[in-house]
Order: structure tokens, then C-alpha cells, then sequence
């Protein structure tokens, strides 16, 4: 066939009248050998002359049109993680030692052992440039992409979480892509009965024209039911289940996630899946019924690169062959050629392996979920067929190659990498020289301007098109510091989860930044009690050809291994996007960190806001940690002044780990009746957050060694590290002081919850309303993006109260 | 013995788990039934739940009216076995003619999940019965398509004869007319109501314990106590 002007060039499409094609049209096994000098539009497919040179060597032939489809695919940056690699061998060579972690790196997710009987599953994979080119169905399957990952361990989806960057919040393309990508997930999440428990949304102009739109998924397994996707057993069937295949999101992987956008991109939307979240849940209801009868001797999800990924990882994964009849695939479009259905990218599909004896319960099973299940072709034994993936289309051989030469044997690239030579400058121009707010006024307006800024300001508008009570496990969701869900109805235990990640940290130090976004995702789940014990990563990076951006992954991939290192939790999936990059202009490097903690008793969990004190005299408020003078970075700097400059905040992971212990402590003998994390916009931000969650005011009193000249706003906005707000029941200060010195750990109380006042008041300062303080940070949102918008409707949140739409 | 109360699973149904968790905490038994089996296995009282029957193709329940289990449900409900419709479990009532109206996509477009008060305005209905009339109740709101409409002389009609069950107080999340959150046929043994009574009834993961008083109240009918 032959491609129209302007459409993709889809891997399989010939992109070249001058392949004269046969007569049924199809590029077979014997025709390439007999064709050897036939030209084939590899470049076009996004292959490097070496890399088709070596196709060529390890087929001792030309590569037939469906083979270099699909050598293109899984070759691709995004499949192949071939200029990754060699760095991310460190999360596994500076992993501590865990005995919870029963799969790891390589596995479509990590698996981590919470009880004898349980473990939960977990990881966080982008879906940015399908995003960008069409946000509704770029988000949406980046939603059902990630959860079929963690259903092909065995695990039922329990929870979603979606960290989100958009470029800056007035700009028009951004009005574009945010309702897209947040209808998008909600469509699909929430169609799949997912609660989506957190997640971010930040803007910077850096991410303009390119989003990054990151997806996590949470699941849960007896620890029995772990699935693998190894194709063992010879003369087992190999089944496609769930959706037909279609002509949708061909080149998603090489095409799209694997280059750099340019003016073309607009037109690649084709490349783009659409998803259909009603037939996604009937899979993973039938899948859950496979694996509770042992249906299923291996599984593995289709998504980016499709048939031709689960065909060779399973393969490969068994070291076996595998034959396949290639026109049995059931098709939306009865005209697609073999290299179409070997790319297609067509949603809501898992493959399984299936003893011959088992294939009827199987497709009685598929039945009764009304989800399509066939019979597409067998496993080989080793030395069967020379352990080679054979598929042919109609009876003529079309692919014949050896399954780990796709897998495995993948070119691997030590790319030149070069510190940025701007970097120097960079960190010169420190943000605590810039000019500060001085008097009490001044200081109130930075506070209301703060926390209405795009960053800092209510998402409402955002995740309440997420359903966070469905299943009814959800203990607690945005805009708390973690999301928490019971996975044990009986014994109450339950997990923390939280993704974090600041590009412009990453930017000024990408080492310290990538620690400091572990650091951070790390104290969310710590300030709700729990324990901190697995982590999972998306690296969203440009374009990893630029040996600035190079430098910055190498140095980001270093600081978080270190950091997972001295933390002792281990690094057990993620996802690495790179070509983040419109033209020259790269990202700011923005690595995504998730980390999963566990609560034995989720009855136990400490959530951020300060509760209504029962004692008049209201509950005493306690700072733990150490607040320096850094601003450097931060979103004050940003917001005030538009700088991004100097070294971000100093990095202590021994101090995050003493907090955590520390608040674990005080949760488990019930000191705490609030704990809240510090970041971005620093103390102050936490004080409006604590405050307006359940309308309780503060009254505060800023300590001595920062009464003088400007340290009221330092001790108000720095962004130091290893700190947390909490509240304690009032007659236990004395408890939780006497605690905080046990641990050697930090500690001031600095004022006390005021259930009366309605205001946050910084004695000697000044003093401002929970109503005003509401209004200015939940009006942005919907000021910015339309509707109706405005705080939800609280028991003690009266419409009045409600910020303009 | 308890109560026993059946939860029809469709394809696509999400809260069917939370709504038998409910009936159970409510101190009922919950049996989950099929929508491919017409048999009800003994139950004395129906939940439809919330979710997206047949993936909401076509019309919000409209597929799901036809399940060979709906034919039984219409019959039993209209010989007086209670019958509660949450969310979708509404669409499917109305689609199924055993309530009066339609829900249409929510006015301002979007999707919304909230916590939001409601007003008990019937307590004389199989699933309200615990509840006094005026009664507020904090109740989780999700839906894309939960704006109740109706022609002037039906929502005429709903008013008086006390058939509106619930209103919503305070803001009204997605345009209802009325402000209605729940509706009831003239026997008051068939509910329909757009918020989720089954997310509100533990301490730990709903923003109230109010949603228990409607499995509560059919719990109670059925042991035998008076309305």
C-alpha cells in the first residue's frame, strides 16, 4: 500500500512507490530473499543506518515489511530504553536489599510483599506526547495503558493517581490541553470504578507544547496469584483477549514518543489510541476470573508497540518460539496488512498463554464478560523451529526472526553527555538576593498572592472530575499530602502513595533535584503515618540526542539511586520518557518520583488539616525540622519575580528519615491530630492548607531568631527540607516535645489552632480571614479555566463562601 | 435472619461491591446477583447500583433495562419489593419506566464529585423510613449525567404527592431541576437517587455515616417494623 502525502508514516506502510508490492500485496519471507536490495524506508521509521545494517546481519537478510516494523518499534527509544540503560542499572546495582519486593525492574511492574497474604503492585508511566497531540484520548490511554500493566501481574486495580504538568496557566494552548487531559482521565478512570487518590498539576512555561501527562496505577494481590510473562510450555496456545485491532495509534511508540515534535506533529494525531474504558473493565474482570480458576500459565498487557511487543517479550521472556497465524487477529478493518496488525497500538487487548486443555474454560470465561477471545498461534520449544517467532499471513511466512533479537539485542547508546554550559550562570543567580517583602503588609499581600498563584492555588477544579470514593477503600485523596487506601477490609491495612517531582529544582541541580523530588514524595507518605518502602519513577526528559539533556538524566538517574540507596527503598519500575522537546528547547528535566508506604491500620493514618480542637483554648501547633534562608527555586521566587536561579534547597534524606520515624512515633501513641508536609511556597502554604481543609483558624507566633528584618517572610516561604506542621492534642505538647528530643529531632511549637477566630493570624504581622484566604485560593482555578468552579459545598462552608467562577 | 437484599451486577457496574458492603454494615445480607440471571435468590429488596452499565453506550442505562434480571426487578417492583437505584441504578429505573423523567448530562458539562448536603424531604418511602422528614444528610455526589429533568405536570405531580425524595441544599451540583437528588414511584417502594448513600456509611472512608440510614430503613421494613 502506499501512505497519502501527509499521513503518518506508519510502520508497515510502504512510504515508497518504489517497492513495487506482489500481487496479494504483502512483503514475505521469500520475497526479501530473493529482493535483497529492495529500498525499505527504515530512516523514516526512525532507524539509524547501523542499526539497519545489524537487522540485516542477525536476519542474514533484508528484513520483510513486517519485520522492520517491527524491529522499528522495539528498537525505538521508548521500548528499548536504549540510551537509558546503561544508567538505570544503578537503581538495581545500589538497590538496598528488600524481602518484600517479588518482582522488580523488567517486569511490567514492581510487586512488593505488605503481609504474608498480600502485596501490592505499583508504577508511573507517561503518555505525554499522545497527550499533546490529541488530550483527551492521549490522557485516557494513558490511564488504561498503565492499569493493564498492573493487571498483567495479577493484581485488581485498585487506585489511580496522576501527576500532570501543563505549560503557564493563562496561555491558550493550555486552555486546550488541561480540560482535555483532565476529561480524558476522569472519562477513563472513573468508567474503570478506579478512585484516582492524588496526583499534581504545576505549570511552567517550559512544559508549553509539551505536557507531561504521567499516570500511576496501584493494585493489589494475594501474594499466590503473581502472574508472569513468560510463554512456557511448548504446544501451549497462544490467545488475544479484549478488544478488536484497528488502525489506531500505529507509530505511537517510534513515531511519536520517540522524537522530538516539530511542526508535523499536529498531523500525527492518527497515531494517537483511542481508548474504551467499558471494554478495559470487562478484561480486567475477566483476567481477575483466569487467574482465580489458574487459567493462565503467562499474560501480558498490549500497549505501545502492541502485538509485537507481547509477542516477542513473551517469546523472549520463556526463550522459546512461537507461531503465529496472524489473519485470525480480529480487526476493526478488514483491510489492514500484517505490518498494521503487528504495530497496532489498539487499547484494552491482553495476550495469554494457555494450556491446551484450559483453552475452553478460558474462552467461556472471555464469554461471559462478553470480551472477545482467540486463538492466535502456539509455543514453540526451543529447538523447535530454531525457537523463533514465526508468523505468517494467510499461509506465507511474513515474519521469521529470533524473538531476543527484538527484546534483548537492542542497540544500547553511552551518549555523549556535557553539563549545560549555561548552568554555571544559573546557579550564580541566587533568589535570596532578590528584593523581599519587608512590612506586615507587604507580607500579607505575598501570602494571598501565593497561594492564588497557578501552582499553589485549590485544584478543585480539577479532581473533583475524579471519583475517589468508588470501592470504597479510599481513606485519603487529593488535596492530602499522600493518598491512602485500605486494602485489607479486615485487618485494616492499607497503603500511602504519593508522586512528587519539581522540574525547576532538577534544572538548578538535576543530582539534588531528583533527590529532592524522592525527598518530597518520601514526606507526603511519612506525614500520614505510614512507612515509607517502595519507590517507582517517570523521567521525563528532552531530547536525550543534546548531551546537556544527557547530562542532566545521567546526574538525576545517579541522585535518585543514591538517594533510594540511603533511604533503603528500592526503585521497582517506572518509565522513562525522553524528546520532551519542542525544536531546541528542552524541558526542564523533570523526574517524577513515587513512593508507596504502608499503614498497618489505616484507622491510624494522620491526615494534613487541623481538626476542630475540642479544647477551647485549641490544639498546640508544632514546626519539626530546621527552616534555612532557601529560596532559591522556589515558587515565591517564580511567582514574585519570575527568577529560577541559584542552588535549590539543601538535601538531608538522614533528616527526612528521622521525621518519618519521628511522626510514625507520634501517630502510633496518638500526639497527632494533624500533620501536614512543607514544599512548595514553604510554611505559609502549609499554614492556608491546614487551615481552610476544615475551615479552623491559627493563631501564630513567628519565633525569636526570625523576628528581625526580612526572616518573618524566610521563616514564611523558604522551602527547606525535612519539615513538617503538625497539631497535638492539647494537654500532649509536653509528650510530643519530650518525643521530639528522644529522636534528636528539631522541633518549635509556634502557636496553636483556633477554632473561633476564622482567621490565620501571624501575631505582630498581621491577620487574614479563612474567608478571604479561601476565596483567593479557589478562585483561579475555574478564573482560568471556566465552569462553574468554586470550593465543593463543606458542612461548615456556607455558599457565601464560595469563590467567584 | 437478616434482611436479604440483592445487587444486581451489570457489565460495567462499579459500586456494586460498596453498595453490598453497605447492606451488610446496615446489619442486612447482601446477594449479589447477575444481570444474565433472571432469578432474584431469595432477595427481599433490589440495589442497582452506580457505574456505567454497557459502558453508558446508546443512553445512560438505556442498554441495561433489557438485562433478562430487569424483567424480574420491573415485576417485583411493581408487585412492592423495594427497589433503590443509585446513580446509573436511577438511569436504569427511569429508562425502565418504573420512575418518572429522565437524567441528563449535568449542566455545566464536567464530571463532579463532591460531598453534598442533601434534604430529606419523604421519609415515607421503603428506603427513607429511618430518616425524619427535613432531615439533612452529607452524601458523596459523582456523575457526569445526573441533571434530573422532567415535563412541567411530572415534576407537578412529584411535588404533591411528597414523591420527591431527596433535594440537594446549598449548591446544586449539576442543574437538576428542583434540586431533586432522589425521586420515589407512588407506592414508595422504588427509589432513585443520584448521590452515593453507599459511600457515606463508615467513618473511615465517607464524609458522613448518613448514607446507612437508607439501608437502614428497607433492613428495618423488612424485619418487620413499621414504617
Amino acid at each position: 500500500m502506499i501512505s497519502e502525502p501527509d499521513a503518518v508514516p506508519a510502520a508497515g506502510a510502504t512510504g515508497s512507490a518504489a517497492m513495487p508490492a506482489d500481487r496479494t500485496g504483502v512483503d514475505t519471507v521469500d520475497r526479501a530473499k530473493v529482493t535483497p536490495q529492495e529500498r525499505q524506508p527504515y530512516a523514516e521509521l526512525g532507524l539509524r543506518d547501523d542499526e539497519y545494517d545489524r537487522i540485516r546481519d542477525i536476519l542474514g537478510r533484508r528484513p520483510t515489511q513486517s519485520e522492520l516494523a517491527m524491529y522499528s518499534i522495539m528498537w525505538s527509544e521508548h521500548c528499548s530504553y536504549k540510551s537509558s540503560k546503561v544508567h538505570l542499572r544503578q537503581f538495581g546495582e545500589k538497590a538496598p536489599p528488600s524481602d518484600r519486593l517479588l518482582a522488580g525492574i523488567g517486569e511490567n511492574a514492581g510487586v512488593v510483599r505488605v503481609s504474608d497474604r498480600l502485596a501490592v503492585t505499583f508504577k508511573v508511566e507517561s503518555h505525554n506526547h499522545p497527550s499533546f497531540v490529541e488530550p483527551y484520548q492521549g490522557a485516557a490511554t494513558g490511564v488504561g495503558g498503565i492499569v493493564r500493566d498492573i493487571l498483567a501481574m495479577g493484581a485488581r486495580p485498585v487506585a489511580v493517581m496522576d501527576p500532570l504538568r501543563f505549560g503557564a496557566a493563562d496561555h491558550e494552548d493550555t486552555a486546550r490541553v488541561l480540560p482535555g487531559v483532565v476529561a480524558g482521565i476522569g472519562g477513563y478512570g472513573n468508567c474503570l470504578g478506579l478512585p484516582n487518590i492524588g496526583g499534581e498539576v504545576v505549570f511552567d512555561p517550559c512544559y508549553q507544547g509539551n505536557p507531561l501527562v504521567n499516570a500511576l496505577c496501584l493494585g493489589v494481590l494475594p501474594v499466590d496469584r503473581l502472574q508472569n510473562k513468560a510463554a512456557t510450555g511448548p504446544g501451549n496456545v497462544v490467545v488475544l483477549l479484549g478488544a478488536k485491532t484497528g488502525r489506531d495509534g500505529i507509530g505511537g511508540v517510534s513515531v511519536l514518543a520517540s522524537a522530538t515534535f516539530d511542526d508535523a506533529s499536529e498531523q500525527r494525531r492518527p497515531s494517537v489510541q483511542v481508548g474504551d474504558p467499558f471494554v478495559e473493565k470487562l478484561l480486567i474482570e475477566a483476567c481477575l476470573e483466569l487467574y482465580d480458576a489458574g487459567l493462565v500459565v503467562g499474560i501480558q498487557d498490549l500497549g505501545g508497540a502492541g502485538l509485537t511487543c507481547a509477542l516477542t517479550e513473551t517469546a523472549a521472556a520463556a526463550g522459546t518460539g512461537m507461531r503465529v497465524w496472524l489473519e485470525r487477529v480480529p480487526l476493526r478493518e478488514p483491510s489492514m496488512t500484517p505490518q498494521e496488525i503487528l504495530a497496532s497500538e489498539s487499547q484494552e487487548r491482553m495476550l495469554l498463554i494457555v494450556a491446551p486443555d484450559k483453552l475452553d474454560a478460558v474462552l467461556k470465561t472471555a464469554d461471559r464478560w462478553g470480551v472477545a477471545a482467540t486463538a492466535i498461534g502456539e509455543v514453540l520449544a526451543a529447538d523447535q523451529g530454531g525457537g523463533r517467532l514465526h508468523i505468517t499471513w494467510h499461509d506465507q511466512a511474513v515474519v521469521d526472526v529470533p524473538p531476543t533479537s527484538l527484546v534483548d539485542e537492542a542497540p544500547v547508546y553511552a551518549r555523549p553527555m556535557r553539563e549545560p554550559g549555561d548552568l554555571i550562570l544559573l546557579q550564580a543567580d541566587r533568589a535570596e538576593t532578590l528584593p523581599r517583602p519587608a512590612t506586615p503588609e507587604q507580607l500579607r499581600e505575598t501570602l494571598l498572592r501565593m497561594v492564588a498563584s497557578p501552582n499553589l492555588c485549590d485544584k478543585t477544579w480539577v479532581t473533583e472530575q475524579y471519583d475517589r470514593y468508588v470501592l470504597g477503600n479510599t481513606v485519603l485523596a487529593q488535596p492530602e499530602d499522600a493518598g491512602v487506601v485500605r486494602i485489607d477490609e479486615q485487618t485494616g491495612l492499607g497503603v500511602a502513595l504519593s508522586v512528587d517531582g519539581n522540574g525547576r529544582y532538577t534544572r538548578l541541580d538535576p543530582y539534588h533535584g531528583a533527590k529532592l523530588a524522592l525527598a518530597e514524595s518520601y514526606r507526603n507518605v511519612a506525614v500520614t503515618g505510614a512507612r515509607p518502602v517502595a519507590v517507582t519513577d517517570c523521567l521525563n526528559f528532552g531530547s536525550p540526542e543534546d548531551p546537556g539533556v544527557m547530562w542532566q538524566f545521567a546526574e538525576a538517574v545517579r541522585g535518585l539511586a543514591d538517594g533510594c540507596a540511603e533511604l533503603g527503598i528500592p526503585v521497582t519500575g517506572g518509565n522513562v520518557s525522553f524528546y520532551n522537546q519542542t525544536g531546541g528547547a528542552a524541558i526542564n528535566p523533570t523526574p517524577v518520583v513515587g513512593v508507596l508506604g504502608v499503614l498497618d491500620d489505616v484507622a491510624g493514618r494522620v491526615p494534613m488539616g487541623f481538626t476542630p480542637p475540642t479544647n477551647p483554648d485549641g490544639d498546640p501547633i508544632f514546626l519539626l525540622g530546621a527552616t534555612r534562608a532557601e529560596l532559591s527555586g522556589s515558587e515565591w521566587a517564580w511567582v514574585t519575580h519570575r527568577h529560577l536561579g541559584g542552588s535549590p534547597p539543601r538535601v538531608d534524606l538522614a533528616a527526612e528519615q528521622a521525621l518519618a520515624e519521628l511522626i510514625a512515633e507520634a501517630a502510633r501513641v496518638g500526639h497527632l491530630r494533624s500533620a501536614h508536609d512543607l514544599s512548595d511556597g514553604g510554611l505559609a502554604q502549609a499554614l492556608v492548607e491546614s487551615c481552610l481543609r476544615y475551615g479552623v483558624g491559627a493563631r501564630i507566633v513567628v519565633p525569636d531568631e526570625f523576628a528581625a528584618d526580612t526572616l518573618p517572610f524566610v521563616w514564611l516561604f523558604s522551602e527547606s527540607t525535612a519539615r513538617a506542621l503538625v497539631s497535638v492534642p492539647r494537654g500532649q505538647e509536653k509528650a510530643m516535645a519530650a518525643l521530639c528530643r528522644e529522636h534528636g529531632f528539631p522541633w518549635a511549637v509556634i502557636g496553636v489552632t483556633d477554632r473561633s477566630s476564622g482567621s490565620l493570624d501571624i501575631r505582630r504581622h498581621f491577620s487574614v480571614g479563612l474567608d478571604e484566604l479561601r476565596a483567593a485560593h479557589t478562585s483561579t482555578m475555574p478564573r482560568l479555566f471556566g465552569g462553574p468552579g468554586g470550593a465543593p459545598a463543606a458542612p461548615d462552608n456556607s455558599a457565601e463562601d464560595v469563590g467567584e467562577g | 435472619m437478616s434482611a436479604r437484599v440483592g445487587v444486581v451486577t451489570f457489565p460495567g457496574s462499579l459500586d456494586d461491591g460498596d453498595a453490598a458492603r453497605a447492606i451488610r454494615i446496615a446489619g442486612g445480607e447482601a446477594v449479589r446477583l447477575w444481570h444474565d440471571d433472571p432469578h432474584l435468590h431469595g432477595a427481599e429488596a433490589i440495589v442497582l447500583p452506580g457505574g456505567f452499565s454497557y459502558g453508558d453506550y446508546l443512553r445512560c442505562g438505556a442498554i441495561a433495562r433489557f438485562a433478562p434480571v430487569m424483567q424480574t426487578v420491573v415485576d417485583a417492583a411493581e408487585r412492592g419489593m423495594p427497589v433503590l437505584g443509585i446513580c446509573n441504578g436511577f438511569q436504569i429505573l427511569c429508562e425502565a419506566h418504573l420512575l418518572p423523567g429522565a437524567l441528563t448530562r449535568n449542566e455545566h458539562l464536567h464530571f463532579r464529585n463532591r460531598d453534598q448536603w442533601l434534604r430529606i424531604e419523604s421519609a415515607g418511602t421503603a428506603w427513607t423510613n429511618a430518616f425524619t422528614p427535613g432531615q439533612e444528610a452529607l452524601i458523596p455526589v459523582k456523575n457526569g449525567e445526573g441533571r434530573y429533568v422532567a415535563d412541567p405536570r411530572t415534576l407537578d405531580e412529584l411535588e404533591a404527592n411528597g414523591r420527591i425524595v431527596a433535594r440537594y441544599v446549598g449548591s446544586n451540583p449539576n442543574g437538576s431541576l428542583h434540586d431533586i437528588a432522589a425521586i420515589s414511584n407512588e407506592a414508595g417502594n422504588v427509589v432513585g437517587i443520584m448521590p452515593h448513600p453507599e459511600h457515606a456509611v463508615e467513618a473511615l472512608t465517607g464524609p458522613s455515616l448518613d448514607g446507612l440510614g437508607f439501608f437502614g430503613s428497607v433492613v428495618r421494613n423488612l424485619a418487620g417494623v413499621p414504617a
